[in-house]
């Protein structure tokens, strides 16, 4: 299996601080891959080299959609990284809170759309035709994602958890062939995040997109992943399956503690 | 006032204290120092200085409010989605109640020009183009959160545009509409070129030099703009070759602007709940969030400039007809936060506040003489103690409703 997403050598320094540390990553195509580490180890970092948020230092990143071929994105333009194909949700909640959660939903169609200035004013029939196909897609998967009751809401006055699952589907309304979630779990309680799992696992078989996910949550990660990658001070620690980075003395000493074996 | 309220509070007006010093000091030489060559002195003009700083620490004060960024009231926003509704609010929201409003709007615009004095259609008229340039720079600001303290800049390319086409060339009214317009239009995206980068109190400070760099190029190139004392003799705009008297092409004027307006509410109508006017909030919302989810943030920037530019372009040719004058004196600075008090008083991204806002700010103050000079110190205060009771306008804007049919499984 080629891998979709690969990071070859990939560095980031801020000044003297070496944030990423010559980082190889692979993300295998319908696998959900996670990416674990201590507060400050340089996940978030690292999807913001890939996303093209931060360009760099070092190293280069390619992409091999399904379909297509192996493609450079090293320092791309953000919107550019989306157009190819590879969303994301922000570890910080980033929703637009004064539009409503359809609207949330409908900006994720722009890369997929085309109507211009002209259209909106002429509102032809083309314009028409394509304002309500994205209407529809973006209610469709407000629906998968489980919300349908206030998609004239505000986003600002949804409930904390959908208001990660919004940012969820606004990343899916791109098309991605590759979602990347930033601590998707982070304050949600127990219940949010077993549906939020029982979501992702939905992403990855029925949406049949791969998930690149960094999470805290270890039962969360280790009952869910196919493969997770350790990270400490910028530096790539282990990879393995979730049973073998349980095992591994180095991961165990640096990051996660005893509570992983029990 | 809880104590973090008032630790936000004072950390807004920390800020605004520093934006208004950069602003004095960064309009020093324009704006305090000048240089009389006729007695080969140099003037030294500090009262200017200390309006600069009033003006942008209320400007910078009112912005911060706006954008939430500094003090937060914008928390509980009111409206449709979730909130209370104000009175106006339901006007505005419910048909029921809408249509009569306008209708009754309807007849009172269209019998005003005849039932009032050419003064008073005068004063009207010079609203309704407020009113458009309220409308076309909440695009810029209100929509895609793009602070432009430089909107003169575009009114005045309208304006001059016209008044050379004619004077070197002849050009009629309306041909010079669309160039005006055009010409706006251009200057509107050379602007954002190179200001595509920068962001809040930084953009701010480019746009207002930028804008009184375009009234002292006007001023001092004598070879392409006439200088101080402009260009005179601009016709009025024609209506088939008929001859008009001043009350008729009052009148005329009157209605030009009526149907300008129409337009204008029909076109960001129509925007706004578009892909483009999405784009163009999700722009001001969240900038990163924005580009994640793949609007390429430079197309989108240019396109508000440009959209945005346009209207002051068209108003700008139509103020040329009406004073059939031209000079840099009506595009100072002033002129630029006027039309950004419209859009911040009428409640940023909702049309019918805007037309509320210019309506208040422009007749009011005709109907105020007596306050005299006191206009400008009342306004402020009028505006500060709006941005903190009411930060979201006299209208907020409402989004667009959905309604989808649940079909049975
Ligand atoms: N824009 C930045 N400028 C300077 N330092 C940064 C920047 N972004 C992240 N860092 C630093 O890089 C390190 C890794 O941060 P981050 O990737 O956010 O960690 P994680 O997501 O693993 O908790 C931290 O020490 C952080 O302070
Ligand atoms: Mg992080």
């Amino acid at each position: 299996m080629n891998p979709i997403l690969e990071a070859k050598n990939l560095s980031m320094n801020f000044g003297g601080l070496k944030a990423l540390d010559r980082v190889d990553i692979d993300v295998l195509p319908g696998q959900i891959t996670a990416l674990i580490g201590p507060n400050g180890a340089g996940k978030t970092t690292f999807f913001n080299c890939i996303t093209g948020i931060y360009s760099p230092t070092g190293g280069d990143i390619f992409i091999t959609p399904s379909g297509g071929g192996r493609k450079k994105i090293t320092g791309i333009n953000i919107h550019k990284v989306t157009e190819n194909g590879v969303a994301r949700t922000f570890q910080n909640i980033r929703i637009f809170p004064d539009m409503t959660v359809l609207e949330n939903v409908m900006i994720g169609r722009h890369c997929r759309t085309e109507a211009g200035v002209l259209g909106a004013i002429l509102r032809d029939k083309g314009t028409m035709t394509e304002e309500k196909a994205i209407v529809a897609r973006s209610y469709e998967i407000l629906k998968k994602i489980g919300i349908t009751e206030h998609v004239n809401l505000l986003a600002r006055n949804l409930p904390y958890g959908a208001q990660r699952r919004l940012e969820i589907a606004r990343a899916l309304a791109t098309d991605p062939f590759l979602l990347l979630l930033d601590e998707p779990a982070a304050g949600m309680n127990p219940q949010e995040t077993r549906d939020l799992e029982a979501l992702i696992i939905s992403i990855r078989d029925e949406w049949e997109i791969s998930v690149f996910l960094i999470e805290h949550d270890m039962r969360l990660v280790m009952g869910l992943s196919d493969s997770v990658y350790v990270m400490d001070y910028g530096e790539m620690l282990a990879r393995g399956t979730p049973q073998e980075i349980r095992q591994n003395p180095e991961v165990i000493k640096a990051y996660l503690g005893e509570d992983v074996s029990a | 006032m809880s104590t973090l309220n008032y630790t936000k509070y004072m950390e807004g007006m920390k800020q605004a204290v520093v934006v208004s010093l950069w602003f004095m000091f960064l309009t020093f030489p324009i704006m305090v120092i000048r240089v009389n060559t006729i007695e080969n002195i140099i003037e030294w003009r500090w009262m200017n200085m200390l309006y600069i700083g009033a003006g942008s620490f209320i400007l910078s004060f009112v912005w911060r409010k706006m954008s939430g960024r500094g003090i937060s009231a914008r928390k509980e926003s009111i409206g449709a989605q979730g909130g209370r509704k104000f009175y106006l609010q339901r006007l505005v929201s419910e048909k029921r109640l809408s249509l009569p409003a306008l209708g009754i709007v309807a007849v009172i615009a269209l019998f005003f020009p005849f039932v009032s004095s050419i003064y008073q259609t005068n004063i009207m008229t010079t609203a309704l183009m407020y009113v458009v340039l309220g409308l076309g720079l909440n695009i810029v600001v209100g929509q895609a959160g793009l602070l432009n303290l430089g909107y003169v800049a575009f009114y005045a390319a309208g304006a001059y545009t016209y008044a050379l086409l004619y004077h070197h060339f002849g050009v009629g009214f309306w041909l010079a509409l669309p160039l005006g317009a055009l010409a706006a239009t251009v200057l509107g995206v050379l602007l954002a070129l190179p200001v595509l980068r920068l962001q809040g109190d930084y953009l701010a400070i480019v746009t207002l030099g930028f804008g009184e760099i375009t009234r002292l190029v006007l001023e001092n190139w004598n070879e392409f703009s006439y200088g101080p004392s402009g260009i005179s003799g601009i016709p009025r705009p024609g209506l088939f070759g008929m001859e008009m008297d001043m009350h008729e092409a009052t009148v005329y004027l009157y209605f030009l602007m009526i149907l300008l307006c129409i337009i204008t509410i029909f076109v960001v109508n129509r925007l706004q709940d578009s892909r483009i006017g999405r784009a163009l909030l999700a722009l001001r919302e969240d900038e990163i969030a924005c580009q994640a989810m793949g609007i390429n943030k430079t197309m989108v920037k240019l396109t508000a400039f440009a959209l945005g530019s346009t209207w002051a372009g068209l108003v700008g040719v139509i103020f040329a007809a009406k004073t059939t004058f031209v000079n840099p004196a009506s595009f100072t600075f002033l002129e630029s936060a006027m039309i950004l008090s419209i859009v911040v008083l009428g409640g940023t991204g909702s049309i019918i506040g805007i037309i509320i806002g210019a309506l208040l700010l422009i007749l009011l103050p005709e109907y105020l003489r007596a306050f005299g000079d006191y206009r400008m110190l009342l306004f402020g205060i009028i505006m500060v103690i709006m941005m903190i009771f009411r930060p979201q306008g006299i209208v907020t804007g409402v989004r667009k409703t959905y309604e989808f049919h649940t079909e049975e499984k």
